[in-house]
């Protein structure tokens, strides 16, 4: 019962910070920050969450999970990845940053390059 | 229903998704909506991983694989499709790929 527990609240706390992360892609001013924000905390929280579920499914049933496993490996691996591309995407086609923006290291570097 | 600890998590995720809508409804460049798109995926995802414990079944968590496999692929050919116009190259095409 108490074990279960972990799990529950494991959840609580990786849907708390999936709200936080939705509400930084609401706030925040830029592509850039709002990518920043959804990846991040996303990531993380979906993996308290399933990371939750699996510890609940094997105290509750005692059946260890592969499927649950797997997507926390999916997830954990390709997450970021999407978050990359999409931000390179953006830079690469023009989306200007934020005027509070202090600093440009792509900037320098895609003229280095040509 | 009376586990208000899962409950509480999918409200809050609920709420998320929300937000997640509205920012690809009223995002100002494609980038943000493909970001928003993104994010809805993995929301969905955590919202099934709760339903399956509400309803203490197991049946359900080859889906967690399958939108996380889509959602994966869905963003990536949409930053492509972003960045160059295109999403797959043509046959033969020998560009200098990155």
């Amino acid at each position: 019962m108490t074990l279960e527990l972990i799990g529950k609240i494991l959840v609580l706390l990786g849907a708390i910070f999936c709200g936080l992360s939705a509400f930084g892609l609401i706030r925040l001013p830029d592509v850039y920050l709002r990518s920043h924000a959804a990846t991040k905390s996303a990531t993380f929280g979906v993996l308290c969450v399933l990371g939750g579920a699996f510890l609940y499914f094997l105290f509750a049933d005692g059946t260890i999970s592969i499927k649950l496993l797997l997507a926390i490996l999916f997830v954990f691996i390709t997450s970021p990845v999407a978050g990359h591309l999409n931000g390179r995407a953006a830079y690469r086609s023009g989306v200007p940053l934020w005027r509070g923006s202090v600093r440009d290291d792509m900037k320098s570097s895609i003229e280095k390059d040509q | 229903m009376n586990q208000p600890i899962l409950t509480a998590a999918l409200v809050i995720l609920g709420l998320a998704l929300l937000a997640c809508v509205f920012r690809l409804l009223a995002g100002p460049t494609r980038s943000d909506r493909v970001a928003a798109l993104d994010t809805i995926g993995i929301d969905v995802l955590a919202m099934i991983a709760v339903i399956c414990m509400l309803l203490d079944t197991q049946d359900f968590l080859e889906i967690i694989l399958v939108i996380g496999i889509l959602t994966f692929i869905g963003t990536t050919a949409l930053a492509r499709y972003i960045e160059r116009g295109i999403v797959m190259e043509e046959e033969g095409g020998d560009r200098n790929d990155t």
